[in-house]
């Protein structure tokens, strides 16, 4: 079985033996994944009854939950990454769910669909309506991404919450990982997906 | 009645696979020390098992039963001749799967199937306990279970599973006993018993009591039963148990055996004399006394409050793993509380799945055949006993 690209990388980013909470972990893919690669002790969040009971019956451990409403009840420091792929943008609060993460996590790990990528702008401006990918192909009135954004809106979104990127890739249409630092004009328009890995710098 | 448990020696003599009717007594140098500060003595449990310890007696699971069970979840009623109540659960390629654990279930202390509870005699008096039996609680009940299960010579039990006031249980076992449970499965229930739940019991409570026949409670040397008061708490407690949505369906306002309105107060609802029968075949079953102090134990039920009311301190530093499962139209155990356990055992950075299944069929769900919960919980326990080395059937 191949992993989604973006799980691919996130995987590579996480230390063996750690301590992981995957939050939004669908059918737990990425759990099972680290578990064997990895050898983490891991656990899922998930909101859809079907992907929390297929963990379960799979001996995931996995609560149903929402990110929006339950990473409040998750003790600080608790896990060594907290991990959100591909859930950020169908977020109500994605700021406050990032200062979750990284509250839960000694570090955390975001992956989302890059809405700056080339494609998607060359859609609204020839034909003026709401883009429609392969990462993205869900009608603008049917779509759960309610808060999509660019590489550097979420860049600049770090810098001001005073979020530490410590390695940041975007990953191109054939699911090929990048890496690039600060502020990427190419990484904006050729990633298809980004993928960060972020700390919150110790107060002073 | 003293009827000798079958020695536990699994080299040379496996349990037999399915026995039922089993007496352990604790004699009066072996009490049972109650939260009331009352030592109780001599006790009784009573219990049944189903399939075999394994060699290393790691494959024992400790079933809990519900206010109104008892120790046959997989065994015909001894009373009412009615399969036992958790048939679909427990047994052979089941969920708790029987031909690959060893299950025990015992009657509560203060119950009414055999385990010492205020039918019995007292010794001190020759005379029935009655109102006389010292209150008990949740953690009674489980300590007369650790007895038990020490009895037997198991040391950890790789699981403890029950449902409303067997799931109290649970979280007793896992809080009182962390290092002897190895997975906990408590399902529709909470880890305090609600103001609401409380109020239901009282109106349980009051009708019994309110029964002249009740005495005081001395209706064993008077000669008398309870029988309408018990089966009006019954009646009431039973629809806290569906859900309107299930009480619809089955009944509706369809009318009983007539046409037309009877204008008098006989049963013509289907409803009412699905009710009225559940009453009378309650009181065949249960002991009236039984019935006011179980219901006592699980008012008294606050784990939270036994711990400076940080529910997270009663689970502190657990390594056992727990599969929360609540049911969406249970409102006498409502998701709400299960979420509450988990946010706790979050908090102690326990080891913690929670499913809520989707059903109309209100708490009695998980009594019945909910294909969801089947196989969450069958998922769940194979992949721990895998995990733990216990050898598939």
């Amino acid at each position: 079985m191949t992993l989604r690209s973006d799980l691919q990388v996130i995987a590579e980013m996480v230390t063996p033996n750690a301590r992981v909470l995957d939050i939004g972990c669908g059918d737990g893919t990425l759990l099972r994944h680290l578990a064997s690669v990895r050898n983490i002790d891991g656990r899922g969040i998930e909101l859809s009854q079907a992907g929390v009971n297929s963990c379960v019956a799979q001996g995931l451990s996995v609560v149903q939950g929402d990110a929006d409403t339950d990473l409040k009840d998750y003790p600080t420091a608790g896990f060594d990454y907290a991990i959100l792929s591909q859930t950020l943008q169908a977020t109500q609060r994605p700021k406050i769910v990032l200062d979750d993460l990284l509250r839960i996590g000694r570090r955390a790990i975001v992956s989302f669909p890059n809405f700056g990528h080339w494609r998607v702008r060359l859609h609204l401006l020839i034909h003026g309506t709401m883009p429609e990918t392969e990462r993205l192909p869900d009608r603008w009135y049917e779509t759960q991404n309610i808060h999509l954004c660019t590489m550097r809106d979420f860049v600049r979104l770090c810098a001001a919450s005073g979020i530490a990127i410590e390695q940041a890739l975007w990953v191109d249409s054939t699911g090929l990982p990048h890496a690039f630092k600060g502020d990427s004009t190419r990484a904006n328009l050729f990633g298809e997906q980004g993928v960060f890995l972020l700390s919150r710098p110790a107060q002073v | 009645m003293t009827v000798t448990a079958p020695s536990i020696s699994p080299q040379t003599r496996p349990a037999p696979a399915e026995a039922q009717g089993l007496v352990r007594v604790f004699a009066a140098d072996q009490p049972l020390a109650l939260d009331a500060g009352v030592n109780l003595a001599p006790i009784s449990i009573a219990y049944s098992t189903y399939g075999s310890l394994n060699a290393d007696r790691s494959n024992a699971i400790l079933v809990c039963h519900a206010l109104t069970g008892d120790q046959f979840p997989a065994s015909t009623h001894p009373t009412t001749g009615k399969p036992g109540w958790w048939q679909l659960m427990v047994g052979p390629g089941l969920p708790i799967d029987t031909s690959r654990f060893f299950v025990i279930c015992s009657n509560v202390i203060g119950g009414c199937m055999g385990s010492t509870g205020p039918s019995d005699i007292n010794p001190a008096t020759g005379l029935a306990y009655g109102s006389t039996f010292p209150v008990i609680t949740i953690a009674d009940m489980v300590r007369a279970q650790a007895m038990l299960i020490d009895s037997l010579g198991i040391e950890r039990l790789f699981s403890v599973i029950g449902g409303s006031m067997g799931g109290m249980q649970v979280l007793q076992w896992a809080s009182a006993f962390p290092d002897r449970v190895l997975t906990a499965v408590p399902l529709a229930t909470a880890a305090r018993h609600s103001a609401q739940n409380i109020a239901f019991h009282e109106v349980g409570r009051q009708a019994i009591m309110a029964d002249p026949e009740w005495r005081d409670g001395a209706y064993q040397a008077a000669g008398t039963l309870p029988r309408k008061g018990l089966a009006v708490a019954h009646m009431a407690a039973h629809i806290t148990y569906l859900s309107e949505a299930a009480l619809h369906r089955k009944f509706g306002r369809n009318l009983q055996d007539r046409e037309h309105l009877g204008f008098g107060f006989d049963a013509d609802f289907q409803v009412e004399s699905y009710l009225r029968h559940q009453g009378r075949n309650f009181v065949d079953r249960f002991d009236a006394n039984s019935y006011l102090y179980i219901t006592r134990a699980m008012d008294y039920f606050d784990l939270a409050g036994d711990h400076d009311g940080v529910l997270a301190r009663a689970f502190t530093g657990t390594r056992t793993r727990f599969c929360i499962v609540s049911f969406t139209s249970d409102w006498l155990f409502p998701t709400r509380e299960s979420r509450q356990i988990v946010h706790a055992l979050n908090a102690a950075a326990a080891n913690v799945s929670f499913v809520e299944i989707e059903t109309d069929k209100g708490h009695d769900a998980f009594l019945l055949n909910e294909p969801e919960m089947f196989r969450v919980l069958s998922g769940f326990l194979t992949a721990a006993a895998d995990q733990h080395g216990i050898a598939r059937p």
